[in-house]
């Protein structure tokens, strides 16, 4: 071969890669091709979501970009052996990557970037059309930008699905020396990972999009509020942030706009709590994160008491694309209130788990069974949980439900931030829902009793049914619990406990008849 | 995972004062010293709420509210498991009764040998669990021999 251009080929640097191995393949790769003498250029890309064939390898040829895996190290030398670099044939090869079948029906808008990209090469994101949104919105006034967010229909992908144009409005029409855009980046939801996949696959979409943001409302300085689980995404968005100082995109002047905004990555510390807005600015002020009562709304009292914008990093990362497209080209995709695309993460037991951006309306069961393959395990489907540790969970039968805020709400399930987690029949829906006052008694704040008292309340009477204790009495001190949470409650975390559990009961009443369990050895 | 320095209250003061400038120091401060001590020591709690003018109750409850932060000095390994629901659905609860009986490892107990293993909530890697994180490091498909060999592996080093 001759010593022209090197061959570009692209191991992902994206943390659930690097957990099956992506670091130890990215070294065999170097190393093999030094020993032969091959021209190759790795490039460390985010993940195109195919999560179940990572590492995935990828080679740039002049047909395209042609994808392997799942690779291991000890693969690399038969690969190479095979004609790697060249695209050849090798059992673990899957063929042009944009025609695989997961990518092909996806429509990519927020994620159009991941995994194509070097994620923090500012050239590779101007030459996929970064900062053209930030561009046009420079044009406009703050009123213009804020009137194409409302045109669009985004609703706030962190889990209320709050229209983000009527936020901004607010925060926008509010008088006041200082105002804050905050990116809630905690993603607590077991079953999420779009944010982290996200920063580690396309940083400066997020800062392009809170750059908007600040100059839409006239904010000078913001803030990501990141959970500290993420060490990877950490190291990413802060590298991307001081690379975007330097080339003048953020800082004291926007692209040479003459606006300034100030951007900060903060860490979070472990609580689950720190989700919830309110909750999250009194950790960012550096206190304890206990919640606030609302009003006064962030967006008028919000950090530091000054008007703020508090949006889920998916909610910012669509700005761009709505800016540069085009309100109404966003709102052409979905339906009814639900508008544009959603990132749905698929995991838990489940065969083929990932990232897959779609027009809201997609049915749950397209999504589990067509592409997610069914469970991994091989064994039916039991219960799928939709949005989180606060959403329901719903049966086998239950799947046809299309992806949408308003069908879910009407099951009594949630969309969330878009997390689906697969069970199989092996689960045991009561012990399900003794996680969940669990979960809720270990992560509350602690400011009303309903939550705090009740959640432990709730461990205490599922331990009773499960070990088959007056369960008639108990289900319906259970059921009166729950309804208690649900009404009397501060914020959703008490509020929305009782849904995985009641679900369960509803759903899966048999699970609170089975014969009692000995006691547990503990 | 090297081990940490043995606190010292001069370089906690120095590190203190290199952030108390910023907009809710609080936590940026408990995060530099964990990181450089391992851990954020109860004598750093007057050295914090002088630098933010709070008071000494204030600053002890952030670092009590958040799960984050110790008190002592951490064993020279720290695996965090995910046993939230995406994990469970792939075993995460039979892997610690696994642990428990046959390695005689016990999640959120002692430290085995010099490794602990602490139950922390998703790590954002629903799609390969069961997942850990040791050391900083994503581990993903995780099985309880691994989790005992990481526990070993420090044990025969230290
Ligand atoms: C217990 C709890 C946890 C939450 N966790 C998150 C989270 O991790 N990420 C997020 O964006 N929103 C979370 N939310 C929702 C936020 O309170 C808020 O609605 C959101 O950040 C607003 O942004 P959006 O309109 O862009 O969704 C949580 C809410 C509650 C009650
Ligand atoms: S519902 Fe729970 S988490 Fe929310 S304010 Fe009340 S105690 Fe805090
Ligand atoms: S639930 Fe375990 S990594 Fe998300």
């Amino acid at each position: 071969m001759s010593a022209a251009a090197a061959i570009r080929i692209f191991v992902p640097v994206d943390a659930a890669a690097l957990s099956v191995g992506a670091e130890a393949v990215a070294e065999a790769i170097a190393r093999e091709a030094a020993n032969r003498a091959l021209p190759v250029e790795i490039v460390r890309n985010g993940s195109r979501g195919m999560l179940w064939l990572e590492p995935l390898v990828e080679v740039e040829t002049p047909q395209g970009r042609v994808a392997y895996g799942p690779v291991a190290a000890k693969d690399v030398p038969g690969l190479i052996e095979a004609g790697l670099v060249e695209g050849g044939a090798h059992p673990l090869r899957l063929g042009p990557t944009d025609e695989l079948d997961w990518m092909k029906r996806q429509q990519r808008l927020t994620f159009a970037r991941v995994g194509i990209t070097d994620p923090l090469s500012i050239a590779d994101y101007r030459a996929h059309g970064g900062f053209a949104g930030l561009q046009k919105a420079l044009a406009l006034t703050g009123a213009e930008i804020v009137q194409a967010i409302k045109a669009s229909g985004l609703r706030g992908r962190g889990g209320a699905g709050f229209p983000t144009g009527i936020k901004w409005q607010t925060v926008h029409d509010a008088a006041a020396d200082q105002k804050y855009i905050v990116c809630n980046a905690d993603e607590g939801d077991s079953g999420t990972f779009a944010d982290r996949m996200l920063f580690e696959g396309d940083p400066y979409l997020v800062i392009e999009g809170m750059a908007i943001a600040a100059v839409a409302v006239g904010a000078t300085r913001g803030y990501i509020y990141l959970r500290s689980e993420y060490p990877h995404a950490h190291r990413t968005l802060q590298r991307a942030i001081l690379k975007a100082e330097a080339a003048g995109l953020i800082g004291a002047s926007i692209l040479g706009s003459g606006h300034a905004f100030h951007l900060e990555v903060r860490l979070g510390a472990g609580a689950y709590i720190c989700g919830e807005e309110t909750s999250l600015l009194e950790s960012l002020e550096g206190k304890r994160a206990i919640v606030r009562a609302k009003p006064p709304l962030p967006a008028l009292q919000g950090l530091f008491g000054k008007p703020t914008v508090v949006n889920n990093v998916l909610s910012f990362a669509a700005v761009p694309w709505i800016m540069d497209h085009g309100a109404q080209a966003y709102a052409d995709y979905g339906l009814g209130r639900s508008r544009g695309t959603l990132p749905v993460q698929l995991g838990g037991n489940v065969k083929r788990g990932g990232l897959i951006e779609l027009a809201f309306g997609i049915s749950l069961r397209e999504i589990i069974e067509d592409m997610g393959g069914g469970t991994l395990s091989g064994r039916p489907i039991r219960a799928v949980q939709v949005g989180g540790p606060l959403g329901a969970y719903l049966t086998a039968g239950q799947l046809d439900v299309k992806m949408d805020y308003e069908a879910l709400a009407a099951m009594r399930a949630m969309l969330g931030h878009g997390g689906i987690v697969v069970f199989d029949d092996t689960v045991d829906m009561a012990k399900q829902a003794r996680f969940a006052f669990q979960f809720c008694a270990k992560e509350s704040c602690g400011k009303c009793t309903p939550c705090r008292v009740g959640a432990t309340r709730g461990v205490e009477v599922m331990d009773r049914i499960i070990a088959d204790v007056e369960r008639p009495k108990n289900i319906a001190v259970l059921r009166d619990l729950a309804k208690l949470m649900t009404d009397a409650s501060l914020c959703a975390m008490g509020n929305l406990t009782p849904m995985p559990v009641m679900s369960a009961l509803n759903h899966f009443p048999e699970d609170f008849d089975r014969p009692p369990l000995p006691l547990a050895a503990e | 995972m090297a081990g940490y320095p043995v606190w010292n209250q001069e370089a906690a003061r120095s590190i203190i004062a290199g952030l108390a400038h910023l907009e809710g120091a609080t936590l940026p401060i408990l995060h530099a010293l964990q990181d450089e001590f391992g851990h954020v020591d109860p004598q750093a709690v007057p050295l914090i709420a002088e630098a933010l003018n709070l008071s000494r109750a204030e600053v002890h409850g952030a670092i009590t509210f958040y799960h984050d932060f110790r008190t002592a000095p951490p064993p020279r390994r720290v695996i965090k498991l995910c046993r939230a629901e995406a994990c469970q659905s792939l075993g995460c609860e039979a892997m610690v009764e696994e642990l428990a009986e046959t390695h005689g490892i016990v999640v959120d107990g002692e430290p085995a040998g010099d490794a602990v293993v602490e139950t922390v909530y998703c790590l954002g890697n629903c799609a390969l669990g069961p997942s850990a994180l040791v050391d900083g490091e994503l581990i993903g498909r995780v099985d309880a021999a691994r989790i005992a060999g990481l526990c070993q592996q420090e044990r025969a080093q230290s």
